[in-house]
């Protein structure tokens, strides 16, 4: 079943996905449901917000692909949908490894310059 | 490594990518690392497997800057070009920068900058593209290595947030 709204093959899917993220409520309310699915009743408990309050942002979500409802017509228990968020967060990732790779060699680097600066110190202004 | 700092990756506005990483030594140190291209060879190439294989920097206001990585299995090289926009050592630099195989539109604006305090530096690096498409674009970039899906990271990302 895929979630309404979410077409993998529409360039603005991945816009929706981060738009849907920036929000700190809503991404709270993905970590819980990263545990198992959950009713709005059960998901509003932990917030100190309404439970209109929480249903639009179950909107957002429910729009950018990132949970899906149940059918239940008394409890729509929401669950996560992973793949959009895994897509979002491959994209990050990427980024991310470039830089921790590059920057862990710094590291070792640094400790290299420190090592090396003490008995000679560099001149100031004699840089390129 | 046992002092590793945490890398932070946020996107503050629709068009930034910022990152903040501390590290264990000096500014003038860190200043030095990321405008000597004899110190930038040996550690801004990304994953294993690849490397800085050009790198002609010219650090002063107007000055060019051209790096090409490459990896070392297929020759597969990415390169990228840029000029100096404000130079202030060892705190504050300001650089354009777009690939050459540009998959995104308009040129980005890169800002480093770089405090000290009791003997470690924190760099925050703030990249701003020309739109939210551009800076999209680049978040799925070719630096990603054969990125499987991995439901694992996802867990690590909720966590994070929970």
């Amino acid at each position: 079943m895929q979630p309404s709204g979410y077409d993998p093959n529409s360039p603005g899917h991945l816009d929706a996905t981060f738009a849907a993220l920036a929000d700190p409520t809503r991404r709270a309310i993905l970590a819980r449901l990263a545990s198992g699915e959950a009713s709005v009743l059960e998901l509003a408990e932990p917030f100190a917000i309404s439970q209109p309050a929480i249903s639009k942002h179950l909107k957002v979500l429910e729009r950018a692909g990132l949970i899906s409802r149940g059918r239940d017509a008394q409890r729509r228990p929401c669950r996560l949908e992973a793949r959009p968020l895994a897509e979002a967060n491959e994209w990050l990732e990427g980024y991310r490894q470039f830089w921790e790779a590059s920057f862990q060699r710094l590291d070792a680097l640094l400790e290299e310059m420190k090592s090396q600066k003490k008995p000679q110190r560099t001149k100031r202004g004699d840089r390129r | 490594m046992t002092n590793a700092g945490t890398l932070n990756i946020t996107t503050p506005t629709d068009r930034e990518i910022a990152f903040t990483r501390v590290f264990d030594a000096p500014r003038e140190l860190v200043f030095d690392a990321f405008t000597k291209p004899e110190l930038l060879k040996r550690w801004m190439f990304g994953p294993d497997g690849w490397s800085l294989a050009v790198c002609e920097v010219d650090w002063q206001v107007g000055g060019k800057l051209r790096y090409v990585w490459r990896r070392d299995s297929n020759g597969t090289e990415m390169g990228m070009g840029g000029v100096v926009l404000e130079i202030v050592p060892p705190e504050r630099l300001v650089a354009t920068e777009k690939f050459d195989e540009s998959w995104y539109p308009g040129e980005a604006v890169s800002t480093i900058v770089l405090v000290e305090d009791g003997g470690k530096t924190t760099l925050t690096q703030t990249i701003r593209y020309e739109s939210r498409e551009a800076r999209d674009a680049v978040l799925r970039s070719p630096m990603e290595e054969g990125v499987a899906a991995g439901y694992d990271r996802l867990e690590k990302l909720l966590a994070s947030w929970a």
